[in-house]
């Protein structure tokens, strides 16, 4: 299973390397969104600093939403998700390997953020661990969420619109999360960092197991 | 010679709409059946069926053994599939998605080149985004991924089309390798002509059901 998740995986990177989608486009417009926040709060330096873990997981959202979005256009535009249908790969696999395409690709957004967010809002990040826990487990529960409602929306004509719809509740506890634990790895509040990361990680593996279970049934009724 | 499709009074229904209505069809192993028909008469669907993508809602359907009322997903990784659509990764290079078609197969990666090769493709097209290849350079793309999976039973929806002269020669060639190797072939098509060259036998659907078959050669 490792293997074929591997080779989906490599394949989606690979594809996103040649089209530069994730770099060239969505970048730009996350920071954009940081960019436009910056000049709402401009007037209160302090709300924007208490709001900054909050606003990147914002720009991660609809930043990651065009990459989940993206990674199943490529699947549907020329029918590739029959020929998934007709390998030998098995949907379990096709569910990681998926998965872990957008986990990388979202860490792409998030270094070119990371940056962002501490140059705009004037952060200092005080607790470098607990930023980088908080942000793998923040991307993988994003990754595996997205994946699993991107698989239910793909094969809807209405999908574009559709799937911010559907995704933005499911990932509203990791946004809560996640922006918690930013907050305190971003010195401006003292919650508690590693407990919120914790959550992050409990959404990532129950979504994991949905989605191992349940990927096949939806790539044959999608 | 072993039956590699049987289908007994076949009911599909796909968005609500019957798309097969009672087909009865036995396919041997080995022949290259010619399916014609006018525009919704089932012969998508027949192949779709088939390779298991459509269920069937009465009848009897086996193909390649698999019972497809039991298990419509045991056979696929022995199908190929060539639809309407080539099943392209538009950004990849040619060389890069058949390999990547090869080991989403199972087959070697070495395989590729052997396949790029059969369907005419150079090499100086292999480093070459999928996209800026012309509507008939893809379809041979979409050919040589289905031929490096060795498929036991071959399903093609108008293949020939966007193909030029020549690739449509190499396409029945191809074609013909396949069926005396011992792979089935099945291949949709409105050219007449296609029966006189290729095809071993010739069946006509409409509404769903068999009107007319030549039955094998």
């Amino acid at each position: 299973m490792l293997r074929e998740a591997l080779l989906i995986a490599r394949k989606d990177l690979r594809v996103e390397w040649r089209s530069k989608v994730t770099l060239g486009h969505v970048a730009p417009l996350a920071l954009l969104i940081l960019v436009v926040f910056a000049f709402a709060f401009d007037a209160n330096a302090r709300l924007l600093e208490l709001g900054a873990g909050g606003l990147y997981w914002v720009a991660v959202l609809f930043g990651g939403t065009l990459l989940i979005q993206r990674a199943f256009d490529v699947e549907t535009e020329d029918g590739n998700f029959d020929a998934f249908r007709m390998s030998a790969i098995g949907a379990p696999s096709l569910f990681l390997g998926k998965s872990l395409g957008v986990f990388f690709q979202v860490v792409l957004l998030e270094l070119v953020l990371v940056p962002g967010v501490v140059l705009l809002y004037n952060v200092r990040i005080e607790n470098w661990v607990l930023l980088l826990a908080a942000a793998v487990g923040g991307t993988l529960a994003f990754s595996v969420c997205g994946v699993l409602w991107g698989a239910m929306a793909a094969g809807l004509r209405v999908r574009a619109t559709l799937l911010p719809l559907l995704l933005v509740p499911v990932l509203a506890p990791v946004l809560l999360a996640g922006s918690r634990a930013f907050d305190t790895a971003l010195g401006v509040r003292a919650e508690a960092g590693w407990t919120w990361t914790s959550l992050m990680f409990v959404i990532a593996a129950v979504h994991t197991a949905i989605g191992l279970g349940t990927f096949g049934f939806l790539l044959e009724e999608g | 010679m072993s039956t590699v499709v049987k289908f007994h009074k076949v009911v599909a229904v796909a968005g609500g709409f019957p798309v097969l209505a009672g087909l009865d069809i036995e396919i041997a192993k080995g022949e290259i059946v010619h399916l014609r028909g006018s525009n919704g008469a089932g012969k998508t669907s027949f192949m779709r069926v088939c390779a298991g993508l459509i269920p069937i809602s009465d009848g009897d359907a086996n193909v390649l053994g698999f019972d497809m009322r039991d298990d419509r997903r045991s056979p696929r990784r022995h199908i190929g599939l060539l639809g309407h659509d080539n099943h392209l990764y538009k950004d990849l290079w040619v060389q890069e998605h058949v390999e990547f078609r090869a080991a989403a197969t199972g087959a070697e990666a070495g395989d590729a080149g052997a396949a790029l090769r059969r369907v005419g493709l150079s090499d100086r097209l292999w480093s070459v985004p999928i996209e800026r290849l012309s509507a008939g350079q893809r379809r041979r793309v979409a050919i040589a991924s289905m031929l490096v999976g060795r498929p036991q039973l071959w399903l093609l929806d108008e293949p020939h089309a966007a193909l030029d002269d020549e690739g449509r020669g190499l396409l029945d060639e191809i074609l013909v390798e396949a069926a005396s190797s011992g792979a089935t072939v099945v291949f949709a098509s409105h050219e007449r002509d296609l029966s006189k060259s290729v095809a071993t036998r010739v069946v006509t659907l409409r509404g769903g059901r068999l009107m007319e078959d030549s039955g094998a050669a």
